[in-house]
């Protein structure tokens, strides 16, 4: 009786099958190309290799044959969530290569620019969250909140998402008159809407049962794998670049480091949605204070960096971004690498299933939050 | 003929008697068959493609947005246009299918729907079974169309098929036992199994509003095991599963899924109407007791609109179930039926005998 | 005791919660009129877009048909991916002097980015970003265009203004 009762327990000496299985490039939840094969024994997931690569545009070749003007437009269609947040990573390295002061309302424009443009990332985060869960609904609530955003960018920029406003020196050209009154309206609507995100999905049973208590990610491995953004400060990884080196108005602002400390799906989850509320408080107090003063600083010429290699990192919506740029002295880079979050984020998903089911391979992968352009490029 | 619109029994008594002088026997009954035959696939093909339109434009309220607009008037004849376009798909059968099984499948679900559509009672005199033993009837025939389920996952020679099938299977099987269970706390409250006997009942005051905290609870469980019975709302994951496949229906392409769609949606609407009928009253108009001017204003409109109203308003829940909540997982669809639904209803069972043993009821 | 106690104040909490997210949809299905869909094409008379809004760039012509680009080529230089080609020729004005003028602006607007790094880079204003955004063709050769229009000739304030800057 009791050697019955050993085997049962130890299921391990029974003989199960395992099988692979592939999540291939073209599927709905993987929001974009993205190529999973996972290993499975019945409806446990054991193994997930990732395979990247189907969008890879050479962005970073192409570089090299532009002048530092030129590359901004193409690292809008990295993580074309942040596009705002790209440039200015790349704006802000060839202006601490030359060495040159842009002024406070540059500084102050960028980074209101920067919070608008990471609540209408989260925005859609979370839309396309609800939706991979199932409540369909919540895909379009929060596309319908996200046009309003895109409303302000279209009628200061042109663009709704790939942007191309910052150039080396400052920005292309001034606000436009309704730009403040336009924020300040979308703020004040934004703060009613944000508890009924609350109210239909973060509180809701069905939800909170699918995703809390899976998907650990100890703060070991958020520092090992290097993952930043949200998905390492849900599991108490303080790597907040706004904090830790601050760049463009973010020295004159009060805000919080988002952290928590238990590392499962919900609370990535729910750092992302009081990071919007963060972003509504920085908003707000710059909205009012932005200085007078020029938009621009005219750079002379050709923009030529001198020799060596400069290295500069952002807080986008996803993680850390980094832009390293070797230069000769000549009109065009030597070579330019991105340092993308996604990429670091993706990986620490085998870590983060070995043991779950299939369904929370789907919630696991959502909050991790992937733009698969920022990883291939 | 007397045609009566408050009241079919003389109208359906007569045609029977014309019937039968002006025909031999059998001819008679043989065009009594088909007619109400015919008469309810015309029932069942108008309410699912009104059912399918009424979703779409109900998601889009919810939502909103406008939904179908352009073919017709507000997009009344974008399902018939739906429909055309899927009987001209191409019934692609793979080679290794059980072929007897794979085409007897959707069939076993079409006429299990039509056998419990049989016994609905649309207005008084209009019903085509009236059983001493309605209710049981019910769910005797709705556990039938398990099979159908079952051999469709299992004849479409696919793993994701038969794995998708047997989890649907599974759930169906769980969750029949839920509202069996809360249908015999009303039955306790009526007395009869019948269906006209069960609407009688509720001449004077509705179920739901006589029994009132048991069956409150017992219409709630119906509603929920109610979606989880027809494999839609948060309990859809054997169909909307595109983590891996499309569930059981698979294999199967053009108007056999089709098929598989609209038996969906006559389920939905079936077990909203059983929920109208023991619940609110079936055809019965809303009375209060003691408010007879009330009532006489509630008896001018036509019980057969009464019960297509009820109908649709509990259609309209259940489609603001799927609407607003995110999936469950498979294991949480049992659990919720097993450790929840079970002992709650096991519960309401023995406080509804001792309220109507006790007459603690209106 | 204790576990039965949490049993039934969990079904209840999670019954509240699903009310409320039932509320939030219920609130917008009663109001099903105020809906946000733009219902284009029907509404493209009362479309009016912003007026940065980038929907391809566009070189405008005064009444007399004349338009103010020198044909300097500072746009060709700046444009990343090499949308735009300017074709220039030399003539020979009524003084006898020689002088580049446009014979040509070709227009790629298949593989043109809108980065509007070209309308900032023009030193005389003559072309703009355009407000049309329906490109649609047959054929993806009309996606090449002219945009300079045949007979058009540059404006004399244009040519007035470079010789008073080169002076």
């Amino acid at each position: 009786m009791s050697e019955i009762k050993e085997i049962l327990i130890n299921s391990d000496n029974l003989e199960t099958d395992e099988y692979s299985v592939n999540m291939g490039p073209q599927h709905p939840s993987t929001h974009g190309v993205l190529r999973l094969l996972v290993t499975l024994e019945g409806e446990k997931v054991l193994n997930v290799k990732p395979y990247i690569g189907y969008i890879h545009s050479g962005i970073e070749k192409m570089c090299e044959s532009l002048a530092y003007n030129q590359i901004i437009h193409l690292t809008d269609r990295m993580d074309y969530l942040s596009a705002h947040m790209n440039n200015e990573a790349v704006c802000l390295c060839v202006e601490n290569a030359l060495q040159v002061e842009v002024p406070d309302r540059v500084k102050y424009i960028r980074t209101i620019m920067d919070e608008l443009m990471r609540i209408s990332s989260h925005q859609l985060w979370w839309s396309a969250y609800g939706m991979d869960m199932g409540a369909q609904t919540a895909l379009f609530y929060g596309m319908r909140d996200r046009e309003m955003i895109l409303d302000i960018f279209e009628e200061t920029f042109g663009a709704r998402i790939t942007l191309n406003y910052n150039t080396p020196g400052g920005v292309m050209f001034d606000i436009h008159p309704n730009f403040q009154k336009r924020v300040k309206d979308f703020i004040k609507y934004f703060r009613k809407i944000l508890p009924e995100y609350d109210r239909l999905l973060s509180g809701n049973i069905i939800f909170t049962e699918r995703t809390k208590n899976n998907g650990f990610l100890t703060v070991e491995d958020a520092i090992a794998y290097g993952v930043t953004g949200p998905s390492g400060r849900a599991s108490g990884f303080s790597c907040d670049v706004r904090k830790h080196h601050p760049y463009s108005a973010y020295p004159f602002v009060k805000f919080n480091e988002i952290l928590a400390t238990e590392g499962d799906t919900y609370a990535r989850y729910y750092c992302r949605i009081l990071e919007m509320y963060e972003s509504l408080n920085i908003i707000e107090q710059l909205i009012d204070n932005i200085p007078e003063g020029d938009y621009a600083v005219k750079l002379k010429g050709v923009v030529k960096l001198p020799e060596g290699e400069y290295y500069q990192r952002v807080e986008t919506s996803k993680g850390d971004f980094g832009v390293f740029i070797v230069s000769d002295g000549k009109k065009n880079p030597y070579r330019v690498k991105f340092r993308s979050p996604g990429f670091s984020n993706l990986f620490a998903l085998n870590s983060m299933v070995k043991g779950y089911k299939i369904a929370d391979l789907i919630a696991i992968m959502g909050s991790l939050d992937l733009v698969i352009p920022d990883i291939d490029r | 003929m007397g045609f009566n619109l408050y009241d079919f029994t003389n109208f359906t008594h007569n045609l029977h008697l014309w019937f039968f002088e002006n025909m031999s026997t059998g001819w008679a009954t043989t065009v009594e068959w088909l007619l109400v035959g015919v008469i309810y696939l015309a029932i069942v093909a108008l309410l699912g493609l009104f059912l399918i339109y009424v979703e779409r434009k109900v998601c889009a309220a919810f939502q909103q947005r406008i939904g179908p607009n352009r073919v017709g008037p507000w997009g009344l004849i974008q399902t018939v246009a739906d429909f055309i376009k899927m009987m001209m798909k191409e019934l692609i059968t793979p080679r290794q299918v059980d072929r007897f099984l794979y085409n007897l499948a959707p069939y076993i679900i079409i006429v299990c729907m039509f056998l419990t559509m049989a016994a609905l009672p649309f207005a008084p005199g209009l019903q085509g079974l009236d059983f001493d033993i309605g209710v049981f009837y019910l769910s005797a025939i709705s556990s039938i169309s398990v099979i159908g389920i079952l051999l469709a996952g299992w004849s479409s020679n696919n793993k994701y098929s038969l794995i998708g099938g047997i989890r649907s299977g599974a759930q169906i099987i769980s969750y029949e036992l839920s509202i069996s269970m809360s249908l015999i706390t009303m039955v306790i409250m009526a007395g009869t199994m019948q269906f006209s006997g069960i609407v009688e009942g509720q001449r004077d005051l509705w179920f739901i509003f006589k029994g009132h905290i048991p069956a409150f609870i017992a219409f709630v469980v119906f509603i929920i095991a109610g979606t989880a019975e027809t494999n839609r709302g948060p309990f859809d994951l054997a169909e909307a599963e595109s983590e891996l496949t499309a569930g059981f229906h698979t294999e199967y392409s053009g108007i056999k899924f089709g098929l598989f769609y609209v038996g969906e949606f006559v389920n939905m609407f079936i077990i909203s109407a059983v929920a109208a009928t023991v619940f609110f009253g079936g055809w019965m108009p809303l009375h209060f007791p003691g408010f007879d001017a009330f009532n006489n204003v509630m008896d001018l409109i036509p019980p057969i609109v009464w019960f297509f109203l009820k109908s649709f308003a509990i259609v309209i829940l259940i489609m603001w179930f799927k609407w607003s909540f995110p999936r469950l997982r498979i294991d949480q669809i049992l659990t919720l039926e097993w450790k929840y639904l079970l002992p709650i209803n096991m519960f309401n069972i023995i406080l509804m005998t001792v309220i109507v043993l006790t007459k603690f009821h209106f | 005791m204790k576990s039965i106690i949490n049993y039934i104040a969990s079904i209840f909490k999670g019954i509240g919660s699903l009310l409320a997210g039932m509320g939030v949809t219920g609130k917008y299905f009663a109001t099903f009129w105020k809906y946000k869909t733009q219902e284009y094409p029907e509404n493209r008379k009362e479309l009016v877009m912003f007026e940065r809004f980038r929907g391809e760039v566009i070189m405008p012509h005064n009444a007399n048909n004349e338009h103010k680009c020198t044909a300097c080529g500072i746009c060709e230089i700046n444009c990343p991916n090499g949308s735009i080609e300017v074709i220039s020729k030399m003539i020979t004005t009524e003084d006898g002097k020689k002088k580049k003028v446009l014979d040509q602006y070709i227009y790629h607007l298949g593989m043109c980015t809108l980065c509007n790094l070209c309308v900032k880079a023009c030193p005389s204003d003559a072309i703009f970003m355009g407000q049309n955004f329906e490109h649609a063709v047959w054929n993806r050769s009309d996606l090449n265009k002219v945009l300079n229009l045949p007979g058009s000739k540059i404006e004399e304030k244009v040519i007035k203004e470079k010789v008073e800057k080169q002076e």
